[in-house]
């Protein structure tokens, strides 16, 4: 329950509307620091709309979005950050965050929130490596000084970046596509170009890192080696991952902790073993049919 | 590819075809080339000419042009050794590897070794409209090339930012007498704010929106030149705009001259050779500074915007700044390219930033294969070169209006379809050339074919060709889209590699949406 005792990121009254569709309706839930936490639903139950709402491609209609990046999500600091009209609040080495009031790029720059996408968004025509060092813009924009000082040249500059690319060189020995680095992106095969998606995202540093679907079109073996990866990035860089999924055999395996929405509510929040007994969770995932009509049906088979 | 004639059709179903083609020519040059006006030269009054026999030509060409086309295509096909992506290997490797070097060499002794063999009389042609005007281009190319090419964002209002710049030194040296190096920086400041200033509005706009608000801001700064004439001499426009000097020596026959103070007998060349390594040296900063940003973190984040700019969001990139950015960089060489070109004229008036100049500019970047350095260059040189050099149309005379080099030509054409064996066929064709050109030459001499069909023609039509170098060229352009459609250099260089340098192929990049 740590998502309880250590929320990374506090998700509360989250509604979305698109003009008359509600497609999240008063979300409420917490994504646990350290933990790997899926977001699993039917078709069109608003969960990359959840995504896009905490990455900050969507301002969302109602709700808060707490983040904080490193202490601990007081109640009372979150409540004294909404009632300034401030993003962040800073005290000693705690910042918080309020990402709904934040426009993207902040996002994934001070709250260090990186996502991958349902749809691959690689940048197709750059290389493997170019498109690792493209994540690493914040950081080597302020060690090239803005660009002035790199353009002259500037040892920093050069340290820097001889580092971002030893940093893509570490990313890359983990996924297994360093002999691909100067190959571009959009030659890579499916299974190489979702890895590549997520390495990228770690190249920007994130405290919370958003999983669209990372396992989708993966065979067995890429997606068990997926499994590795996650829990590495879990472990050893001690990056949480907010993930949605629709392969339940990925989901039970390695989250701990699992959020079910349908039709934009929450059914269903707890371990994966609670999850998977819940009968609100099977009759979404099943389907159950109306009672009425259920007897209708009986009654017409019986006579 | 479906109107390729399949083998059933054969060559019946290509000269079909063919037909179709020059029918269609037919209906085209009708309105167009049939008739034309002009005016006496005696009384003045207007005389209609009928001119069938040059649409006869027209459609001969067509005719031939589709034959050539359909010949090609009915070629077995060759397997297309065409790795989408790889090191560059052999010629290729050593082609680019050698043009940088052997063009700059190229540029730095080409006024030198001109006026050397031409003399100062006969270089000065080929240094001003030649050199001086193509790397005027080269410069405007590649400071769009960061707009368009890296950026991905389509400017169609480029040749606004040429206007600010052009203006912005008129006025400063006129009004305050500012030296052309110190306007210099200025006007391509003052661009760049300007740069910014037209970013601002477009930053949602994408794709086809942003193209016309660009071009519509083209037209609002040609417009405002044009009306405030308070301000810019309206269409008059400026002129008297003080001379580019030399360490404050004048390229004039005066006292305080260059050529004076250096000993030297007054030569307009010298002012014009200035002038060629000034713009030579303007046009390289512009490339090594994009080639420098390129490997720089905002070059990378313009790349990645054109590839895909939700994912740039993603990774924290601040798109607005960075296209700004990409706007204003543009705009400050285009500004120093205007600076440049008001100093070299003496005269500036919106008459030269039409969106002609802007569509010119878009076409060099786009010829030249968007993004990549040396194709903008060979693109400017081709468009503008190209444009100029055929004003000395004379030369093709002989090539343009030959009917027996058409004839030879549907000859070729005929067999190598008929036969394919094009060795053969080509071997027929030069030799009914030479035979027929020799029988013209005896028939005329001895005057039996004084008045026959060839002589007929050759006489309608001495027209004057470089009429039809629009023509030319357009046609020159649609063929080049048609073979290399993204441009001179498909491919695109990475900024960083590992282990090897690989050339990404075109069909891999994205061209931007806005």
């Amino acid at each position: 329950m740590r998502w309880k005792s250590d929320p990374l990121l506090v998700v509360e009254h989250l509604t979305m509307r698109f003009g008359g569709l509600v497609a999240v309706n008063n979300l409420t839930f917490e994504v646990g620091r350290g933990d790997i936490t899926a977001l699993i639903g039917p078709n069109g139950a608003g969960k990359t709309t959840v995504f896009n709402c905490v990455t900050g491609f969507y301002k969302p209609t109602e709700g808060r979005l707490a983040l904080a990046r490193t202490g601990v999500a007081d109640r009372s600091r979150i409540e004294a950050l909404t009632r300034s009209s401030a993003r962040s609040a800073k005290q000693g080495e705690d910042e918080l965050f309020l990402l709904e009031r934040m426009p993207g790029h902040l996002i994934a720059h001070h709250a260090k929130v990186a996502r991958t996408f349902q749809n691959i968004r690689l940048f197709q025509g750059m290389t493997v490596l170019e498109n690792l060092m493209v994540a690493h813009h914040n950081l080597l924009m302020r060690a090239s000084g803005l660009t002035v000082l790199g353009l002259l040249g500037a040892p920093h500059f050069r340290a820097t970046e001889a580092w971002a690319v030893e940093r893509a060189k570490y990313w890359l020995d983990k996924i297994n596509l360093m002999d691909r680095a100067d190959d571009p992106a959009g030659e890579l095969p499916y299974g190489a170009q979702r890895r590549l998606e997520i390495a990228r995202a770690m190249c920007a540093d994130p405290t919370l890192l958003c999983l669209d679907e990372p396992a989708a079109g993966l065979n067995p073996r890429e997606s068990l080696e997926l499994n590795t990866l996650l829990n590495s990035i879990r472990d050893d860089h001690g990056v949480s991952i907010l993930l949605i999924e629709h392969d339940m055999s990925v989901v039970m395996q390695i989250s701990d902790h699992v959020v079910v929405l349908d039709y934009g509510t929450k059914i269903s929040d707890g371990t994966p073993v609670e999850v998977r007994n819940d009968p609100k969770v099977i009759a979404a995932y099943l389907g159950v049919a109306d009672e009425e009509e259920l007897a209708h049906v009986e009654a017409e088979i019986h006579a | 590819m479906s109107i390729a004639p399949s083998d059933s059709k054969g060559a019946g179903g290509a000269l079909k075809e063919a037909s179709i083609a020059a029918l269609l020519t037919l209906a085209l040059c009708t309105p167009v080339i049939m008739f034309r006006t002009e005016s006496d030269p005696n009384d003045g009054t207007l005389k209609l000419l009928f001119r069938p026999i040059l649409v006869l030509v027209f459609m001969a060409l067509a005719f031939v042009g589709r034959l050539a086309v359909l010949a090609y295509k009915a070629q077995p096909a060759k397997a297309k050794a065409a790795p989408a992506v790889g090191a560059p290997s052999g010629l290729r490797a050593f082609f680019s590897n050698v043009i940088g070097p052997v063009g700059l060499i190229f540029l730095l002794v080409y006024p030198v070794a001109l006026v050397l063999w031409l003399g100062p009389g006969g270089s000065l042609k080929w240094i001003d409209s030649y050199g001086i005007q193509i790397l005027i281009y080269v410069m405007l190319g590649w400071g769009l090339n960061i707009v368009v090419g890296l950026a991905g964002l389509l400017d169609l209002g480029y040749v606004a930012f040429y206007a600010v710049g052009a203006y912005s030194y008129s006025l400063l040296a006129i009004n305050f007498g500012l030296s052309f190096w110190i306007c210099l920086p200025i006007a391509g400041i003052l661009a760049a704010c300007w740069g910014m200033i037209l970013g601002f509005p477009v930053l949602r706009l994408r794709g086809d929106y942003l193209a016309i608000v660009t071009l519509a801001f083209g037209e609002i700064i040609r417009t405002i030149l044009v009306n405030w004439t308070a301000f810019s001499g309206g269409t008059n426009g400026i002129d008297s705009i003080p001379k580019i000097t030399f360490f404050g020596l004048v390229f004039a026959d005066a006292d305080n001259g260059f050529d004076n103070y250096f000993h030297m007998d007054y030569s307009p060349i010298h002012g014009k050779l200035y002038l060629y390594y000034v713009i030579l040296a303007l046009a390289l900063i512009t490339n090594l500074v994009t080639l420098r940003l390129r490997r720089l973190p905002i070059g990378r984040a313009w790349e990645a915007l054109r590839e895909d700019e939700i994912a740039c969001r993603s990774l924290g990139i601040n798109t607005t700044n960075t296209k700004l950015t990409a706007f204003a960089l543009g705009a400050f060489f285009a500004g120093l390219a205007g600076s440049f070109f008001a100093v070299r004229q003496g005269f500036v008036s919106p008459e030269s930033f039409t969106f002609n100049e802007s569509a010119t500019i878009l076409a060099i970047v786009v010829l030249g294969g968007m993004g990549s350095q040396i194709g903008v260059a060979l693109a400017a040189v081709a468009l503008i070169g190209g444009f100029e050099i055929l004003r000395e149309l004379s030369f093709v005379h002989w090539l343009w209006f030959d009917l027996e080099l058409i004839a030879a030509l549907v000859i070729f054409m005929g067999l190598g379809l008929l036969t394919r064996k094009l060795l053969l066929s080509a071997f027929v064709a030069v030799a009914m050339l030479v035979g027929a050109s020799l029988a013209t030459m005896y028939g005329l001499k001895s005057g039996l074919l004084a008045e026959s069909l060839w002589g007929v023609f050759r006489y309608q039509l001495d027209i004057d060709p470089t009429q039809y170098r629009g023509l030319i060229f357009g046609l020159g352009m649609v063929v080049m889209m048609i073979v290399r459609p993204r441009g001179f250099v498909s491919t695109r260089a990475p900024s960083i590699f590992l282990v090897r340098r690989t050339a990404v192929s075109g069909d891999l990049v994205g061209e931007g949406h806005g």
